[in-house]
């Protein structure tokens, strides 16, 4: 009689199965608990420096270790005025990229000179136009790879000496608006927002790019069929269909320029001030932790750790808004195919 | 026979057929070209940042790479020479740490989200959990690292920085992880089930082989990221002068130098010979990211339609 070749597994073999999910399991539980275990471990530090500062933690002005006065405010104002500047910034030239990549501007470009010189049809020259496109993708996607401390050097080295003389006479001759009335005498708050601009900009190119190609091809054909021109095209129909998906992109640059650190720690200036200038130095949430926890004794850790709950706070809110944001704008773009 | 129609009933004879012909004096043309223009213009503006830095990277930082910028201790102010050696093999190490930590961890959250019924609610959270961990505010790993570990342990260490890191990994290597396993063909999981392989074996012989290429691509990418980072560093391992050990032992319980504290630290100091060492770790710095993200999307590249 043949050997049966099937058997019932082992009990080792069993063993093993349920061991195994179980595992996944509990790994798959732990990160859960690390979420909540982060979350807890600030609040729970923060928890002292709540009680004694309470809310006017958040909206005085003073920061003195030596009389053991501690508030937020600048902190707070500088976070936002950053971003939102860096976010209009990054928006304005991220969604430019963006529109030039989804329409192929740099592909028709380079098929037209191709054309001018009766290269088009030639094996090798043809697929030069697409190749370009992935050359362009892949420098805007570069940006986004550089480490922020090397962003930090390049805005103290070279951003700064660069706009310096431009900002003094903007200085010197307007200092009535009150974006200009400071002098910028080195770190400040146009460099931060010019550097940070450019660390969001990938973000809202990739997400923006996304969305304008997804829009449904028939649109645009209906469009170019009814006569429009290119950027009536563009305005008029691609935008406004793509809309919430760059929003989306736009709202979590957003929620990482608030949270990003080191270039603005080096290039912000760290100033305990609220001004609208745009050349006087300032302080971020996260510049603010990264100057002072080296050095903190434990009572400043509290402040410090109320500081990062109160930041930790206002990057959840707008993260969550930005992932649901896009998920929302992938869902309709699918039920619009 | 049909009669033809006549000249006058022609509808092209009234039309000035020099107005179809696209002409810039033309409003809607004109505008059409300067919105092209200002476009490029502003494509072009954006890339410019990039260039420099490359530019800049490769002029201060290559003057002063050399052997012993990579292996020497970091100079005293004003003292000439020097190196970032101690950083480089800091940044390695903690790196590693971390590395040697989330990798495991996160397969295996993988593993259970790709094997997860669509209501499972745990894998609904972990999902969630791990989205809030992408976009987490590095200095805030940074803080928890402080007051998990350097607050318990009583002192910065190269495992706070290393805990940290992985907490900025996790994310980026379970969902592309969990994406590669999704992404195997479903009648590679279905055959291996009619063959009688269990859940445990079908995973390890059939989804996480098949899906490695994917799976290396997440790690490489976290490690990339991991290796950039300053803000969950400079509280935790710190920075040091000295090379990581004592007696002879690698020790991973004192402060440790790294490439990007060492970055940060230096550029902030007023002695030229600092700075030109910020720069060429930078030139460092950048290319080891680089190579990261080249090698983990050459990988993914690779991964079988």
């Amino acid at each position: 009689m043949a050997e049966a070749v099937a058997r019932e597994p082992s009990s080792a073999q069993r063993f093993a199965d349920a061991g195994f999910r179980r595992l996944c399991q509990i790994f798959a539980g732990a990160t859960l608990a690390l979420v909540v275990f982060i979350v807890l471990r600030i609040a729970l530090s923060a928890g002292p420096a709540v009680r004694e500062h309470g809310l006017s933690f958040l909206t005085d002005t003073i920061w003195d270790p030596n009389k053991g006065r501690y508030s937020i405010l600048p902190e707070i104002w500088g976070t936002l005025y950053t971003s939102i500047l860096a976010l209009a910034l990054g928006t304005l030239f991220g969604v430019a990229a963006a529109i030039f990549l989804a329409e192929g501007f740099l592909g028709q470009l380079v098929y037209a000179t191709l054309k001018a010189l009766k290269l088009h049809l030639r094996p090798v020259w043809s697929t030069l136009p697409a190749r370009t496109e992935d050359v362009l993708r892949n420098l805007v996607e570069l940006l986004a790879a550089f480490p922020s401390v090397v962003y930090g050097l390049w805005g103290l080295f070279v951003v700064i000496p660069t706009i310096r003389p431009l900002c003094n006479w903007l200085h010197s001759h307007m200092d009535w608006i009150p974006l200009f009335n400071t002098p910028l005498a080195g770190p400040g708050v146009l460099p931060a927002v010019i550097v940070l601009s450019i660390m969001i900009l990938p973000t809202i190119t990739a997400i923006g790019r996304h969305a304008l190609v997804s829009v449904p091809a028939k649109l645009r054909m209906a469009a170019y069929g009814l006569g429009a021109t290119r950027w009536e095209t563009i305005l008029g129909v691609l935008l406004p269909t793509a809309s919430r998906g760059i929003f989306g992109g736009v709202v979590l640059a957003f929620g990482r320029a608030l949270g990003e650190t080191m270039a603005l720690a080096m290039l912000v200036g760290n100033a305990n001030q609220i001004r609208l200038s745009l050349f006087s130095p300032a302080n971020t949430l996260a510049a603010l932790l990264a100057n002072n926890f080296p050095e903190a004794g434990p009572k400043q850790v509290a402040v410090l750790m109320y500081a990062a709950l109160v930041l930790l706070f206002i990057t959840l809110l707008v993260n969550v808004a930005g992932a649901i944001l896009v998920q929302r704008a992938a869902l309709r773009a699918e039920g619009g195919r | 026979m049909t009669s033809l129609p006549t000249p006058t009933a022609n509808p092209l004879v009234d039309v000035n057929l020099g107005e179809l012909e696209r002409s810039l004096q033309r409003p809607r043309t004109l505008l059409n070209a300067l919105l092209d223009l200002l476009v490029t213009a502003m494509t072009v503006l954006a890339l410019i940042p990039l260039f420099s830095v490359v530019w800049m990277l490769a002029v201060r930082g290559g003057k002063k790479l050399s052997a012993a910028a990579l292996t020497q201790l970091p100079p005293a102010p004003l003292e000439a020479g020097g190196g970032f050696g101690n950083a480089l093999l800091g940044t390695l190490v903690i790196v590693g740490l971390a590395t040697l930590g989330t990798v495991p961890f996160g397969i295996l959250n993988a593993v259970y989200l790709a094997q997860a019924k669509p209501e499972d609610r745990l894998a609904t959270g972990v999902r969630f959990a791990a989205k809030v961990l992408t976009g987490f505010p590095s200095i805030l790993a940074g803080v928890f690292a402080y007051g998990a570990v350097v607050l318990v342990t009583g002192g910065f260490s190269a495992l706070a920085g290393a805990v940290a890191l992985s907490i900025l990994m996790l994310p980026v290597i379970v969902l592309t992880a969990e994406d590669a396993i999704r992404a195997v063909p479903a009648r590679m999981k279905e055959a291996a089930i009619g063959m009688g392989a269990n859940e445990a074996q079908t995973a390890w012989m059939v989804l996480l082989p098949t899906a490695l290429p994917g799976i290396l691509t997440g790690v490489m990418l976290a490690i990339a990221r991991a290796a950039g980072e300053t803000a969950p560093l400079i509280f935790t391992a710190l920075f040091s002068n000295y090379w990581l050990a004592s007696h002879g032992h690698l020790a991973l319980m004192q402060p440790t130098a790294s490439l990007a504290v060492l970055i940060y630290n230096f550029a902030g100091m007023p002695f030229d010979n600092q700075i030109e060492l910020a720069w060429a770790a930078a030139l460092v710095l950048v290319l080891i990211v680089l190579a990261l993200n080249i090698a983990g999307q050459g990988l993914s590249r690779r991964l079988p339609e």
